[in-house]
């Protein structure tokens, strides 16, 4: 909490020096200091409550629907990246760094995509069947890259990373091919999922959220059950502790990694396959945005743990949608946002140094801030 | 390792070989110096069937199980390129020297950037943050060039600029113990909100005063730059270029026949042992992320002043993390990033260049070209590399 606080007052302090009105009444500051700090405060106090009208609850609307749109959309925009920090998460806690969700992403929804839009299925199977896709093709993305290390040792971050750019240029050549531009059309935009591919929206036709959010929930329960209750999380974690010991204990480290990968990039597909059937309906060279790595940020706020990273997406979110409408507002640039969600992360890791910063007294060891 | 050495050599094998006979018939290829002008399908030809007994020689070793000796990767990959290129460029013409010196120009970011980045690592520090270091390097020297309309001086910004980046990572990592390569992360999306943010909310209402900075003047040099062929590939470029050259030189000698060098792989490969002798470890992991990171940051005024000028969002797209692809590909040594670096220049050199000519590769998969050679050369080429022991091990007196 005092990580988050910490980042919004550097926020304030970037938008205090850089807002015109504010450092013109800079020069005469020692003749009129009050002038400075009122322009200052109503900088900062405008672009705050721009991005929390914009996020939360806009309570300048009367009617349910205008009051609640911010908080769908900041859930809408919550689902795909909580689904994807599952996956990057997985992989964190064998000790994998998989940088690739980006590629992972962008290959689930290509594939769901492309089953979305070709295949014709009845109602539900057809949902179901195109984020089966995503899985797969998330899944066999990020194996590339499990199995690489597992064979031949190549780290898996080079590996990731770029395996991010060889999707990103295997899409834009797939979306000029006819198979998935299904026209003559030279947009490089495949036709809209099929109606039954859709997932349903939860809230009627004035809100853009979606059956994904429940995916969301249903991946959170998952990771949780697979991480702390089922055989393979026990080895993914034994693994991510000791590699070593797992070696000796007779688990297969090699397979292991394979397998946490597949795991991994099937979330990071599943992610895409409930952006592209979920929010966006058709399949874009920018499909993915920077959901991929935005997701390990979330993952690293959320601290590899699925409620964390539940609460960590929808903070993300928030802060991303209320950007847009502060950016809309007051023309602080959006970027602000990448900054405060980069400081809250390192506030978050260090916590030393959060409590060098406010003089907080050194928790006893035995307590459960220690861990450093 | 080699095995898997032969594998890459067979597997690309099939596809030279094929290409070669596609190879269109009567045209011919120019190559600059002198014009030499060569019937394209024989000479396409005789260069994969060369790179054919290249690696039928590499094959027949490891069937023996003897070692391949590194030229035979080095020709093959020579004859093979050559083989492509002859193919690719058939019927039309393109310049060797151009090819070469532009591949140098695109390789000195990424040379700078694995430099900097094996600095921090042999002192145990993993430095992932390389793409911001060159980020910010690229801001500084942008900005600061402009303020005082001196591209010179720019140059001087951007280490100063790349050192912001290393002291914070420095700071988490080794004074908090924070894992190093979370750190790296989070400060690539700290550099780029920070720059995104500055560059909107100050440069772009002020571009004529702080974004449009001088560009480095090309210098050649007297008489090296006079000789044909290498003259203008090595010795006709930037300042930026000629400092890489010493950077690679210092570095390497610095590091393998210096006490200093000494030391810092001493703390990068085991901490504790460096400790007993009466060596600060964290002191030294803190001098050298800084200086890693301000040789990164120079490396940044490459895409400002050394390129195109102004500095604009996101603008270093990546290279940073092809960077730390190429200090691994280069075993942690600079004279092997400096080689990995120049690979990763010709393969992106070689997309623009068939991007122009225009072959029947679709422009997306000539565009995957670097990172698609990335992985092979992860993969295949280097297997197993070992880096420094403790790198990423944070140290904690006991």
């Amino acid at each position: 909490m005092l990580a988050f606080v910490l980042a919004l007052v550097i926020g304030a302090l970037l938008i205090v020096f850089t807002t015109e009105s504010v450092t013109s009444t800079l020069s005469y500051f020692f003749s009129k200091p009050g002038d400075f700090f009122s322009a200052a405060w109503s900088a900062v106090s405008d672009a705050y409550v721009a991005m929390f009208r914009g996020a939360v609850i806009n309570d300048r609307g009367w009617d349910f629907r205008t009051v609640f749109t911010p908080l769908t959309e900041t859930m809408t925009v919550a689902t795909p990246l909580i689904i994807a920090a599952l996956g990057v998460a997985v992989a964190f806690r064998a000790g994998l760094f998989n940088i690739g969700a980006q590629g992972q992403v962008i290959l689930g929804a290509t594939f769901a995509g492309y089953i979305g839009f070709t295949w014709h299925l009845p109602v539900v199977v057809h949902v179901l069947v195109a984020l089966v896709g995503g899985l797969l093709g998330g899944a066999i993305w990020a194996s590339i890259a499990g199995v690489l290390r597992a064979r031949t040792g190549a780290h898996e971050v080079i590996v990731t990373i770029m395996l991010n750019y060889v999707a990103l240029y295997l899409l834009a050549y797939l979306l000029t091919t006819r198979f998935f531009t299904q026209s003559g059309s030279n947009q490089p935009k495949s036709p809209a999922v099929g109606p039954n591919a859709n997932l349903p929206l939860l809230l009627g036709d004035h809100f853009r959220l979606n059956a994904g959010f429940l995916v969301a929930i249903l991946a959170a329960v998952f990771v949780w059950w697979l991480m702390t209750r089922s055989t393979w999380g026990f080895r993914f974690r034994a693994v991510g502790s000791n590699p070593n010991a797992s070696r000796n204990a007779g688990i297969g480290v090699a397979t292991t990694f394979i397998a946490v990968m597949a795991v991994s990039g099937a979330l990071a597909g599943l992610a895409g396959a409930v952006q592209v059937l979920g929010t966006e309906k058709s399949l874009t060279g920018g499909i993915a945005g920077s959901l991929g790595f935005d997701a390990i940020t979330v993952a690293l706020l959320g601290r590899s743990k699925p409620l964390g990273i539940f609460f960590a997406g929808l903070l993300y979110a928030a802060l991303d949608v209320g950007g847009r409408s502060m950016e809309a507002a007051t023309g602080t640039p959006i970027d602000l946002v990448l900054v405060i969600q980069s400081l809250v992360v390192l506030f978050i890791a260090a916590p030393p140094l959060v409590r060098a910063i406010f003089r907080l007294p050194a928790p006893r060891p035995d307590a459960k801030g220690a861990r450093a | 390792m080699l095995g898997l050495l032969a594998l890459v050599l067979f597997g690309l094998l099939p596809a030279g070989g094929r290409e070669t006979t596609f190879g269109l018939s009567t045209s011919s290829d120019f190559v600059h110096l002198g014009p030499v002008t060569v019937p394209s399908k024989a000479s396409a030809v005789v260069l994969s069937v060369l790179a054919l007994l290249a690696a039928a020689y590499a094959g027949w070793c490891v069937s023996r199980a003897r070692r391949v000796g590194r030229w035979v990767t080095i020709v093959f990959a020579v004859l093979w390129v050559l083989a492509f290129l002859t193919w690719a460029v058939a019927g039309k013409s393109t310049s060797l020297v151009s090819l070469l010196a532009g591949s140098l120009f695109l390789a000195v970011p990424l040379a700078f950037g694995a430099l900097g980045g094996l600095i921090g690592e042999r002192a145990g520090v993993v430095n992932i943050a390389i793409e911001g270091q060159l980020l910010t390097g690229a801001f500084g020297a942008a900005v600061f060039a402009s303020i005082v309309s001196n591209a010179y001086l720019g140059l001087v910004a951007a280490p100063v600029a790349g050192l912001v980046i290393g002291a914070l990572l420095a700071l988490f990592t080794v004074k908090y113990h924070v894992n190093q390569i979370i750190v790296g992360v989070v400060l690539n999306v700290f550099a780029v909100g920070l720059t995104s943010f500055l560059y909107s909310s100050v440069l772009k209402e002020n571009a004529a005063t702080l974004n449009s900075p001088p560009r480095l003047p090309t210098l050649p040099i007297p008489v090296l730059g006079d000789i044909p062929v290498i003259g203008p590939v090595l010795f006709r470029q930037t300042l930026l270029v000629y400092l890489l050259y010493v950077a690679i030189v210092v570095g390497a000698i610095a590091l393998f026949r210096t006490r200093w060098g000494l030391r810092v792989r001493a703390v990068g490969e085991y901490p504790a042992a460096a400790d007993t002798v009466g060596i600060d470890v964290n002191r030294t992991r803190w001098g050298n992320v800084l200086l890693g990171s301000m040789v990164a940051g120079l490396g940044g005024a490459f895409f400002t002043v050394g390129s195109v000028g102004a500095f604009s969002q996101e603008m270093t797209a990546g290279k940073g993390y092809i960077a730390l692809a190429a200090m691994i590909l280069g075993r942690w040594s600079p004279w092997g990033a400096l080689g990995a670096a120049l690979l990763f220049g010709f393969s992106d050199k070689l997309q623009q260049v068939l991007g122009v000519l225009g072959t029947a590769i679709p422009n997306q998969f000539m565009l995957m070209l670097p990172y698609v050679v990335t992985i092979f050369a992860v993969a295949g080429l280097v297997g197993r590399v070992r880096g420094p022991a403790a790198d990423g091990v944070p140290y904690v007196k006991e």
